[in-house]
Order: C-alpha cells, then sequence, then structure tokens
C-alpha cells in the first residue's frame, strides 16, 4: 500500500526533456501555470495543452505514467466540476427539483476540469524528468538571491535533500511499525472511520520517536563531516545551461505570447 | 607518533533531572572516567572492548570533539579538543563511524552522499570529483555511485558511509558499533574493507564492537569496564585472561572458549593464547595424531 506514494516521483531517461537544466525546466513549468491560468477562452487553453503535449512527447515517457499521477486528484475534478455544472448562472438546460444545470456551467466546468488536469499532468513532468537532487539544487539557486534578505535558501534546500532522503526510510519503518501492531492484535483495517484513526494513532507515535532519534544522530554524523550551513561550500555537481535550455525558455515564451494574443479573440467561454 | 592520546581525562554526565537545584550541582552526576590515559599509535588498529555503559561510545565522542573532557585534556592528531577555533580541523584528521547506517547517510544518491563532507569544506569541484571516486574505489562501491542508499543491503551501506568519512582523506577512523545492525555477510564486507583500509591507506583504526572475533583481527584490544581500562595488550594475551573477562560480561572468541575448556578438563597442553580458528585446528590435529 505505502510502496504506492508517487510524490516526487522521478524516472530516469535521456530525453531532451531529461536534459534540460532543471532551472529552466521550473522556470518553464512556472510559465507554463501561468498560461493555463491566463487562458480564457478554449482555444488559448488548447494552446496550452498543445505546450503541454509537446513537453510530454519530447520527454518520452509513457502516457500511463501520467494517468497514474493523476489518480490522487480524481475527487478534486469530480467535486470541481461538479459544483461549477449547477452553481454557474446562464441558460437552463436541465431542470432537477431545485438544480439547475446550464450552458455555462457545463462550459465552465469542462474548462475547469481540462485546466486542473493540464495543472497537474505539467508539475508532473517536471518531477518524472527531473531527479529530486537536481531539483533541490535548481530551488536552492532560484532561492540564492533571496539569502540578501535573509532566506533561509540553503537550509531549505538541505531540509528537502534530507526529508527526500528519508522519505524510503520512514515508509519503510511505517510498514515495520504496522506489522508490529497487527502482531499485537491491532486492527488497522477494518472498523468505523473513528476506530481507524484512532488505531493509526499506535502507530504515528512510534514513527515519531523514532524520526527525532534518527533526527538526533543524522544532526550529529553531519557534524561529524564538518557541516557548517550553506558558507563556503561548494558543489560535486554544478547546474550548466546551454543553448538548448535558451530555445526552450524562448519556446515557451513565444507559446506565452499566443495565448495571450488569442485571448482577445471572443470564441467561446470568457471567464 | 600518537595520534589520538587522552591525559588524565575525566568526564561526567550531569544527571538532567536535577538542573534545576544548581546549588547541589557536582553531586548528582554520572562519572563516567576519572583520570583515564590512552594514547592511541598512528597507523595501528586497536579495539575497544566492553560491557554496555562502560564508557567505550563516550570514550569514542571524545576522540573527535562531540564531548569535551570535564578533566584533563584530550589531544586528537595533536589538537587540543578543547580549542574551540580548530574543531573542524580535529573533525577532518578524525573521522567517526556510527552504528546505524540509515541515520548517517546525508543525501539520495551514494556519490552525493560521499561528497557531502568535501562540500563542507569547500573543496574544488575537479579535486572533490577525484576524492569521491579514490573514496567509493577503496570501499569497493564504485560501481554504485548513482545508487539510491535505499536500494543498498546494510553492509553496503555502512561501507559508504565509511567512504563519506575517508574522502575526507582522515588520519584516523574512529567507528563506534558499525557492524551491530549489519547480518553476517554485511559485518564481513565492513571487516573487510575497514581492515584493508588500515593495511593498504595506513588509516589508523579505532574500533568499538562486541563482537570477540572482530576483537581478534586487531594489533591492540583496550577492555573497558566501568570507566577504566582493565586490559589493554595484543588480543592473544587479552584473551589469555578467560576469567577476568568474563567477570566484566565479555566473551572470548570461540577458539579461545574451547581451549579454555580442555585446560579445565585437564589437557596441560592447550593454549589459551590461541584466538583463531586456524591455529585452534592445527592444535587439535597435533592432539588427535
Amino acid at each position: 500500500m505505502l510502496k504506492d506514494i508517487t510524490i516526487g516521483q522521478f524516472f530516469p531517461g535521456d530525453s531532451v526533456i531529461h536534459r534540460l537544466d532543471a532551472r529552466f525546466k521550473i522556470l518553464m513549468t512556472a510559465l507554463f501555470i501561468v498560461m493555463l491560468f491566463s487562458a480564457k477562452n478554449f482555444i488559448s487553453l488548447g494552446v496550452a495543452v498543445l505546450f503541454f503535449i509537446i513537453a510530454f512527447a519530447a520527454s518520452k515517457l509513457s502516457p500511463k505514467l501520467m494517468l497514474k499521477s493523476l489518480k490522487p486528484i480524481v475527487p478534486v475534478i469530480v467535486i470541481t466540476s461538479v459544483l461549477n455544472i449547477f452553481f454557474i448562472e446562464g441558460i437552463t438546460l436541465v431542470k432537477i427539483y431545485k438544480l439547475r444545470i446550464t450552458d455555462q456551467g457545463i462550459e465552465t466546468s469542462l474548462f475547469m476540469i481540462i485546466r486542473l488536469i493540464a495543472l497537474i499532468c505539467g508539475s508532473s513532468l517536471l518531477t518524472y524528468t527531473t531527479s529530486p537532487i537536481v531539483l533541490t539544487d535548481a530551488i536552492e539557486q532560484i532561492l540564492k538571491p533571496l539569502a540578501k534578505i535573509k532566506f533561509p535558501a540553503h537550509e531549505l534546500a538541505m531540509m528537502m535533500t534530507i526529508a527526500l532522503r528519508f522519505i524510503p526510510t520512514l515508509i519503510e519503518e511505517t510498514d515495520k511499525i504496522m506489522s508490529a501492531q497487527k502482531a499485537r492484535g491491532a486492527e488497522l483495517d477494518s472498523g468505523t472511520l473513528t476506530q481507524r484513526a484512532k488505531a493509526l494513532v499506535p502507530i504515528l507515535i512510534p514513527l515519531f520517536v523514532s524520526s527525532f532519534r534518527r533526527a538526533e544522530e543524522l544532526a550529529l554524523a553531519m557534524e561529524c563531516r564538518c557541516y557548517n550551513g550553506g558558507e563556503g561550500r561548494t558543489k560535486l555537481k554544478t547546474l550548466v545551461s546551454g543553448g538548448k535550455d535558451y530555445l526552450a525558455l524562448s519556446i515557451t515564451l513565444f507559446f506565452l505570447c499566443g495565448i495571450m494574443v488569442l485571448n482577445l479573440g471572443r470564441i467561446g467561454f470568457e471567464a | 607518533m600518537d595520534i589520538v592520546k587522552t591525559d588524565d581525562l575525566t568526564f561526567w554526565y550531569s544527571d538532567p533531572a536535577d538542573e534545576s537545584e544548581t546549588a547541589a550541582a557536582g553531586e548528582k552526576k554520572t562519572t563516567v572516567f576519572e583520570h583515564l590515559d590512552i594514547s592511541i599509535e598512528k597507523g595501528s588498529f586497536t579495539v575497544v572492548l566492553g560491557h554496555n555503559g562502560c564508557g567505550k561510545s563516550t570514550l569514542a565522542k571524545h576522540m573527535n570533539a562531540i564531548l569535551l573532557p570535564c578533566g584533563g585534556k584530550v589531544f586528537a592528531a595533536g589538537i587540543d579538543t578543547s580549542d574551540d577555533s580548530r574543531l573542524f580541523d580535529i573533525r577532518r584528521h578524525i573521522g567517526m563511524v556510527f552504528q546505524n547506517p540509515d541515520n548517517q547517510i546525508v543525501a539520495s544518491v551514494v556519490e552525493e552522499d560521499v561528497a557531502f563532507a568535501l562540500e563542507n569544506m569547500g573543496v574544488p569541484q575537479d579535486v572533490m570529483r577525484e576524492r569521491v571516486d579514490d573514496a567509493l574505489k577503496a570501499v569497493g562501491m564504485y560501481e554504485y555511485r548513482e545508487h539510491s542508499p535505499s536500494q543498498l543491503s546494510g553492509g553496503q551501506k555502512q561501507r559508504i558511509a565509511i567512504a563519506g568519512v575517508i574522502a575526507m582523506r582522515p588520519d584516523c577512523i574512529v567507528l563506534d558499533e558499525p557492524t551491530a545492525m549489519l547480518d553476517p555477510a554485511g559485518r564481513r564486507e565492513v571487516m573487510k574493507t575497514i581492515r584493508r583500509l588500515n593495511r593498504d591507506n595506513g588509516i589508523t583504526l579505532v574500533l568499538i564492537t562486541h563482537y570477540m572475533d572482530e576483537a581478534a583481527k586487531a594489533d591492540r584490544v583496550i577492555v573497558m569496564d566501568k570507566g577504566k581500562v582493565i586490559l589493554d595488550d595484543v588480543p592473544q594475551n587479552v584473551f589469555s585472561n578467560v576469567d577476568m573477562l568474563k567477570e566484566v560480561g565479555l566473551d572470548v572468541p570461540q577458539s579461545t572458549q574451547l581451549m579454555y575448556a580442555m585446560k579445565n578438563d585437564g589437557f596441560d597442553t592447550a593454549d589459551t593464547h590461541i584466538i583463531n580458528e586456524e591455529a585452534c585446528a592445527d592444535y587439535l590435529y597435533e592432539l588427535l595424531r
């Protein structure tokens, strides 16, 4: 059960997208999100989706993976679309008791679904094609200028590195604790919601205690290896940007401009 | 030359429960060492043995200034550990490996973790690459440099932790029960690795363990009990004190145990200086011939 967690999962590969500088990829993902939220009609939204499809095709990942990343947000999609269908004013198409389905409602909810799916897929593409370490490095470098106003950029990156490092360890540990509690007769998979929530307590407490112990030992081990904060640190690998990164960024900007222009057209839905 | 030297070391843990009563401070404390003098010779392989709570881990923590003496001095690589300004010099010279390999690996890629200490020290990139590769080759984990530590076995993880320390090019490594959480195969891997580092790279080893067969391979064995050194000699001589070791709750290697039992049963020729299987087998062969 716990093995299926896909947060920050990385699928190594050798595609163009994989080889792009992570800093540019983060920037491009941010621009893609801007595209999605600035799109005002179906055509400009379509262009944003097209941008994603091109990037996805270039990444050579299997579409199945993308579908898998959507699984956890299915409830969110359903709720948003249902709410939109019923609560947007417009010309009534169907009336069930007091609830009305309007043409505007259907349009808005369709628009929202596409936008949400594209949003998740786009950010998944970033994490699928970028190793967490490189991603952390990139975030650290992007945030570095903020260190001048005392923003803890290095500390944040270090925390992310350690968190990523300990995700598998803690998952393994949780599995062990669950087995141990089951062996003592704990019922984790049955009972009412409150019973199940209560059954989690004897799992979480040992997990917390052991995490603190781990943290203490890790801190000691880090000190023994001369860890002294971010100052004067060098890196084993540095991020390098080249022509292809600037080209990819230009393409992104081109799409963004295209969307801005298409927004002026008045085809279909107006947000 | 001594790489680590304790000079009249005294240390106590103050009882945290009684911190409010500062007036009575000094009474409520757990004394670990009183006037301890130990010196570790450069290039040697020393094992520290002792029952739980005898102060062996506390001693290890004094060797690279994690703990500072309450009385007396500790010199690590010739530097007084109470000299705060040279803390990182000390840590660079005296590396430390702990029991749980999971809790000392920082990064989620093997080579990034090995580079961690070098990154902290601000080593330039090209030099760092070379030292990381050297360290990984020295522990025989070069092929795994791009793996995630979570995919590795306990023994392999511990070797990565060792590589992370030797990348600093320390003179001495202090290992605090590095094999306690490993399976027999992992233990063998780690022992082989550290013995090779000692032999080929001349790195001084201080190994804290409770496995007697590991101790049998050292140049020198220090047995501690209640914060005092009770035996300090080559393994053969230490393990021949079977009664004394049993008294402080320690075992002897199995071959020594056999010799001891035989001697007690009237085989006068049995020699309790025998600490390894080969010598023991030779003796039995001679006896049965």
